[in-house]
């Protein structure tokens, strides 16, 4: 525990829901990113896995919204402590379009429409835990909050679901992203409180 | 490539409040002191965490105001607090924190929006609110490097009284040379002002902003609203998004 800030009580609190250390619960959907906000056609829309070996695969939006759709209900938590609870996204599971890349990578770059990378273990996009998801709340994801597809990693801190995710290049060695090259944390697991750089 | 961050940026220390300052009716300056504060770049901000006697935290982000000052016990950094109705941690911060008080302080965080003295190219700066904060950390840290880097400030505010650093940046269009400085009112405007209050639009941002030929560097905090429609209005005008830095602020416009 800290030292007591004389006079300081907090807010009230009543029964909140477990939420990971330093986190405070939200309703609204704050945005938070580096710059302008892309707007990108999804006549040009792609997304791109790039093996280590130089192999590439990819989809159009079309060929996206063919693959099997899942509909995951998550909380999220951001770096600068909002989370916000039960929120509901319609995407296709990383473990979908990893299926069939031949890969030996352990690690994976994410990058997105206007530049942004942020990197994650591979094994983090598998197992059921991370999609491109392109509908919140039923309704096409707006372009602050990525649209028209983002990546949705909800068990890392929120700056790891890349917004107008592009592509995912895989890599034998780790490689630091926007982000994290900007002091942020290489993992970010919300429940260790991995924030900064040497959480 | 990664900005050195000092490892004291890792971890929390104790600072104090050892001055206010009151620059508006509802945001105030907050002078702590901070012992082993290891330098900072213009536009980084500080965790503050507060700790209620149950053991219960809160901890917010503010941007560190200007350049460190020297104290009698050790390195000082300023904060500006604007307060945000029914909020948790600013309304304490304004009323409650009391001097000599302690605080627990994590920082300088963020190696992105950040300005280096070093940089000569024009700098546009444009702030709604609070978002003045980090951006007069940059007009501060141009005028004590002597840099000659030009400037353009736009601020956006809602009436006279709501502009943060008022007599400040009054004496800094006078006494520092390459400094322009363009206010927006959205209620209310000055006596003699030209023009109907109004939310910032493309008139503003192109009349008062550099054209994109200068490739200035942009730098625009606020409100997320704020921030939203001055980025869309900066890359319809042709600025190259990378070029154009945004801190958000809050999570309402
Ligand atoms: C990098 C960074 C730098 C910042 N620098 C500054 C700074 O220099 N000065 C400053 O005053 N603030 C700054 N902020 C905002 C600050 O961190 C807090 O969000 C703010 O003080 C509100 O905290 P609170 O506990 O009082 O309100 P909360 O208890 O967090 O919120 C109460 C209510 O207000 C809304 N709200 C929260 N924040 C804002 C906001 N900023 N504007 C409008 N509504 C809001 C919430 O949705 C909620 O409904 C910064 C934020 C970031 C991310």
């Amino acid at each position: 525990m800290g030292i007591v800030s004389p006079g300081f009580q907090g807010r009230p609190r009543t029964q909140e829901p477990a939420l990971p250390p330093g986190q405070y619960l939200t309703e609204d959907f704050p945005v938070l990113s580096a710059g302008p906000t892309p707007r990108v056609s999804l006549d040009t829309w792609e997304f791109v896995i790039a093996a280590e070996n130089g192999s590439e695969y990819r989809w159009s939006w079309q060929e996206l919204m063919a693959l099997p759709q899942e509909t995951p209900l998550v909380d999220i938590h951001c770096v600068t402590r909002w989370s916000k609870l039960g929120t509901t996204w319609q995407g296709v599971s990383l473990d979908t379009l990893l299926d069939g890349v031949d890969t030996g990578a352990h690690f994976a770059l994410a990058h997105s429409y206007g530049g942004y990378t942020t990197n994650l273990p591979l094994d983090d996009l598998r197992g059921g835990r991370a999609w491109v998801v392109h509908t919140f709340d039923g309704a096409p994801l707006p372009a602050e909050h990525g649209g028209p597809a983002r990546l949705l990693v909800p068990h890392l801190y929120f700056w790891k679901s890349a917004k107008w995710v592009r592509g995912i290049r895989l890599k034998t060695m780790d490689e630091p992203g926007f982000w994290e090259t900007a002091g942020y944390h290489d993992y970010g697991d919300p429940w260790r409180e991995q924030r900064y750089q040497g959480d | 490539m990664a900005t050195s961050t000092p490892r004291t940026a890792n971890r929390w220390q104790v600072g104090r409040l050892v001055e206010r300052r009151v620059e508006t009716p509802t945001a105030q300056t907050l002078v702590l002191e901070v012992p082993d504060w290891p330098g900072h770049l213009p536009g980084q901000h500080v965790d503050l965490r507060l700790t209620a006697p149950d053991g219960y935290q809160a901890a917010r982000s503010y941007s560190v105001a200007g350049p460190v000052v020297d104290g009698p016990g050790g390195p000082r950094i300023e904060v500006t607090v604007q307060r945000v109705h029914d909020g948790e941690v600013s309304p304490y911060l304004i009323d409650v924190f009391g001097d000599g008080d302690p605080v627990e302080v994590r920082g300088p965080l963020g190696g992105w929006f950040i300005w280096r003295p070093e940089e000569t190219a024009p700098v546009q700066l444009v702030a709604g609110g609070s978002g003045i904060v980090p951006l007069m950390a940059m007009i501060r840290a141009r005028r004590a490097t002597g840099s000659k880097a030009p400037f353009r400030l736009i601020y956006s505010v809602r009436t006279p009284r709501d502009v943060i650093y008022a007599d400040e940046l009054r004496r800094r269009i006078r006494d520092d040379f390459g400094l322009d400085i363009a206010y927006v009112y959205t209620r209310e405007a000055p006596e003699g002002w030209r023009g109907e209050p109004h939310r910032i639009g493309l008139a503003d941002v192109n009349t008062h902003g550099w054209p994109p030929d200068l490739q200035p560097l942009t730098y625009v905090c606020g409100p997320t609203g704020f921030v939203e429609t001055v980025a869309d209005l900066l890359v319809g005008l042709g600025h190259p998004s990378r070029r154009v830095k945004t801190e958000r602020f809050g999570p309402t416009g």
